[in-house]
């Protein structure tokens, strides 16, 4: 900073001949300066910073595996001690969910947010992949947003269910129902007239003068599940079969088939391999869903 | 190699300056900028302002844990953040501007770096005494008064670094709840150690570091670089008149005295015939007040912070061995073109008003304009909808079509409000607010709140059947009346 004449922080260094690397292009050359002391500093304290850390950490290929560290650190168990502080931090209120009346969860909010949020994730993880992620079912598989239940839609109802599951051979409270296949017992001519009759519970059947012919059929067979006017039986798991929701799908042959080969869907029981608290809080946010009774 | 011809170390140690004290118009400037600028940084967190409700009452605030900022009657969310960018378009617009009027004039007097090195050499120079005498006690030996004032001088700076780090932190926090838990020891660790990190800034960047934080550190001088020109308003000096410069000026007074008596009426005129003797006398005041340690004789330079002290030094000097002001003083290069060609100097004002600075004058007017208005145009409530997209409809047991939608309420108050949530179409449709009866919810207070609204159509209803149908969703603040409006579909089966 000194700015008397002929003399600036670097002056000194110009007077002197500096040797330079002896490459030449076009004439240019480059001068052999030493590296600054600060650069090759911190150039060693980086090598000595790689050499420690490469011992400590996780760092290394080797034949069957990594070099996992003198400090033991992974990924891994960063993500296990992750889930343990948040299962933790959760313990009090999960006791809490777990022990808590479902139906009067809605007397506490912070518990019944939690229940609808911890359910979200539980859904998520475990239920979507039949239910779907928006929890609208398919094809078999039971929309849980609308206000139709085979097996009751009321909160105790749900929770039974994802508790026990359905008709399956793991649990022996599931809850179970099997229809008769009529192809079976009934000839396929009654088959269609039945098929025409249980259409027109809900809408306008392909044939009505079949339709008309099946209402008796439909007394003789049907009834004691279905109930008279098709409403069914959410005790038994009897669908409704005068509403316009259909599991199969309401077409004519597909009604048919349901008729004349039976379905038997199955759902796990959930008891196994959810906490009562997760299954308390899937079964909260299943009810939240609209569908709810 | 021999050991006289050894590679010569590129480490160039700090050459110590010793800004020697100055008065003088310039000098008086900076002083009260200091003193206004430090005010507002230390006063402004204690400004109290009530906003209402659960509200925070500090005027300002940058609530980090809530992500909220709070400047007086303006209260930012963090969607609104482009206000935040805006502000700082502006500024660095400002400094556009700025630079290319007037140089580096940010730098010369509201720098916090010079600001502070400014109060720091203050403070120096009361403890240990003026340039001469920091010089003596730099070269003294170590003893007892060496110790005692460097102590006192390093105590009080590390007071005044305190005082620094420790404003800056209650930005962040209700001041006074604050200044309690860091007094008792309960404030969070994230408060100390930042008041450590900016008292430890503050203490060696004003202390040690300074002109090396402007030089070295700095990137805004090399970027000034390409906002100056030729009409940039610069401090220089004006060797056509102070050289060839001379101790021994005194003898030629009289060929002086002829030569300017043009002065003394505002023309300078550039010496034409035989040379004499410069007005510089050489006297070095203006290298000794120099923060920087630069002699503005040699031209500008990069490291010219444009603080003008050599401008009342020179002039105190000019004063004493009566000759006109000015020999340093603040002009552009094109005037010094014109003066030594011994032509009149431009006016000022034509130097400050040029296409450049009108366009960034107008760039900067127009992005504040911007800003302006969104700040009038913004609404106190603001709500989005978001129409469930999985599934776009489900089908109730008696063929109602039911969609289901996301509304986002957001309430700034600091009270709760009811809000009531209507939909506008041309068909009748059935609303229903998930867990409220009746149109209305409470939106807690400065949240915002998840709503999950459905609507209905009858089975055959025209909405039913159609595809899409256009509807609107409105929401009301009961409380004030306020509503808003936003544009939505309902999906039906499309038959």
């Amino acid at each position: 900073m000194s700015s008397q004449p002929g003399k600036s922080h670097d002056g000194a260094q110009r007077d002197q001949e500096v040797p330079t690397t002896g490459h030449s292009w076009d004439g240019i050359e480059e001068y052999d300066n030493p590296m600054p002391r600060w650069w090759l500093t911190i150039f060693y304290i980086t090598l000595i910073w790689g050499a420690v850390y490469s011992i400590l950490m996780p760092s290394w290929p080797g034949v069957t595996g990594a070099w996992p560290g003198l400090l033991g650190w992974s990924t891994r168990g960063e993500v296990a001690e992750e889930v343990a502080r948040m299962t933790e931090a959760n313990a009090e209120i999960d006791a809490r969910l777990a022990a808590a009346d479902l139906t009067a969860l809605s007397g506490d909010p912070e518990l019944s947010q939690y229940a609808v949020n911890a359910g979200a994730a539980v859904f998520r993880t475990w239920c979507a992949q039949c239910h779907g992620s928006g929890a609208a079912g398919a094809t078999g598989f039971p929309n849980l947003l609308d206000d139709d239940w085979l097996w009751g839609g009321d909160i105790a109802s749900i929770a039974y269910t994802v508790t026990h599951g359905i008709r399956n051979e793991t649990d022996a409270d599931a809850r179970y129902s099997q229809m008769p296949v009529f192809d079976e017992l009934l000839e396929p001519g009654q088959i269609d007239a039945l098929a025409n009759y249980v259409l027109s519970l809900s809408g306008t059947p392909p044939d009505s003068a079949l339709a008309a012919q099946g209402a008796a059929l439909f007394a003789d067979n049907c009834v004691a599940c279905h109930m008279e006017d098709g409403t069914g039986n959410p005790e038994i798991g009897a669908p409704n079969l005068a509403d316009a929701i259909w599991l199969y799908g309401g077409d004519y042959d597909t009604v048919r088939q349901s008729i004349a080969g039976a379905r038997f869907g199955v759902m796990p029981n959930w008891n196994t391999r959810l906490t009562q608290s997760q299954i308390n809080a899937v079964a909260t946010y299943v009810h939240a869903l609209g569908g709810g009774e | 190699m021999t050991a006289s011809e050894q590679p010569p170390s590129l480490y160039a140690s700090r050459e110590p300056i010793f800004p020697k004290r100055v008065s003088g118009p310039y000098r008086r400037l900076k002083w009260i900028i200091m003193i206004v600028t430090l005010g507002i940084y230390y006063v402004t967190p204690w400004i109290r302002w009530d906003r209402g409700g659960s509200l925070a009452d500090q005027a300002v605030l940058i609530d980090l844990a809530n992500r909220r900022f709070f400047f007086f009657w303006i209260e930012i969310w963090p969607h609104e953040f482009y206000f935040v960018a805006g502000l700082l378009i502006m500024a660095g617009l400002g400094l556009f501007l700025f630079t290319s009027a007037l140089g580096r004039v940010w730098c010369g007097y509201a720098c916090p770096q010079t600001v502070w090195t400014d109060l720091f050499i203050l403070v120096e120079r009361w403890i240990e005494g003026d340039r001469n005498a920091r010089i003596r006690l730099l070269r003294r030996k170590w003893d007892a008064r060496k110790a005692r004032l460097r102590v006192t001088k390093w105590a009080a700076w590390l007071a005044i670094a305190l005082a620094t780090g420790g404003a800056w932190v209650f930005y962040f926090a209700d001041a006074p709840t604050l200044l309690r838990d860091l007094a008792t020891f309960e404030a969070p660790l994230v408060a100390y150690s930042t008041v450590a990190i900016l008292t430890a800034t503050t203490f060696v960047f004003g202390g040690f570091m300074r002109e090396q934080v402007c030089i070295y550190m700095c990137p805004w001088p090399r970027i000034q670089a390409a906002m100056m020109d030729e009409d940039t308003i610069t401090v220089a000096y004006r060797s056509w008149r102070g050289e060839p410069r001379g101790r021994h000026r005194r003898r030629h007074a009289e060929v002086a005295e002829t030569t300017h008596a043009a002065d003394a009426i505002g023309q300078r005129v550039a010496p034409a015939d035989a040379p004499r003797p410069g007005d510089c006398i050489d006297c070095n005041a203006c290298v000794n007040v120099c923060p920087m340690g630069i002699d503005i004789r040699d031209g500008q330079q990069l490291e010219c912070i444009t603080c003008a002290l050599c401008i009342d030094a020179c002039n105190e000097i000019m004063d004493k061995v009566g000759q006109p002001r000015g020999l340093i003083d603040y002009m552009a290069l094109t005037d010094e073109v014109h003066e030594t060609a011994g032509k009149p100097p431009i006016p000022v004002w034509r130097h400050v008003l040029r296409p450049r600075t009108i366009l960034y004058t107008v760039l900067w007017a127009g992005v504040g304009a911007g800003l302006l208005a969104a700040l009038m145009l913004r609404e106190d409530i603001s709500v989005t909808v978001a129409p469930i997209r999985n599934p776009v409809y489900i089908t109730l047991s008696d063929g109602t079509i039911r969609n289901a939608y996301d509304v986002r309420m957001r309430n700034k108050h600091g009270e709760d409000r009811p809000y009531r949530v209507t939909v506008e179409a041309q068909m009748p449709l059935e609303v229903a607010l998930e867990g409220a009866r009746g149109d209305t919810v409470m939106v807690p207070a400065d949240s915002t709140m998840l709503q999950r609204l459905y609507i209905m159509a009858g089975p055959d209803s025209t909405a039913a059947r159609s595809e899409l149908t256009g509807l609107s969703i409105r929401v009301e603040d009961t409380a004030s009346g306020e509503s808003v409006i936003k544009d939505t579909v309902f999906t039906g089966r499309g038959e």
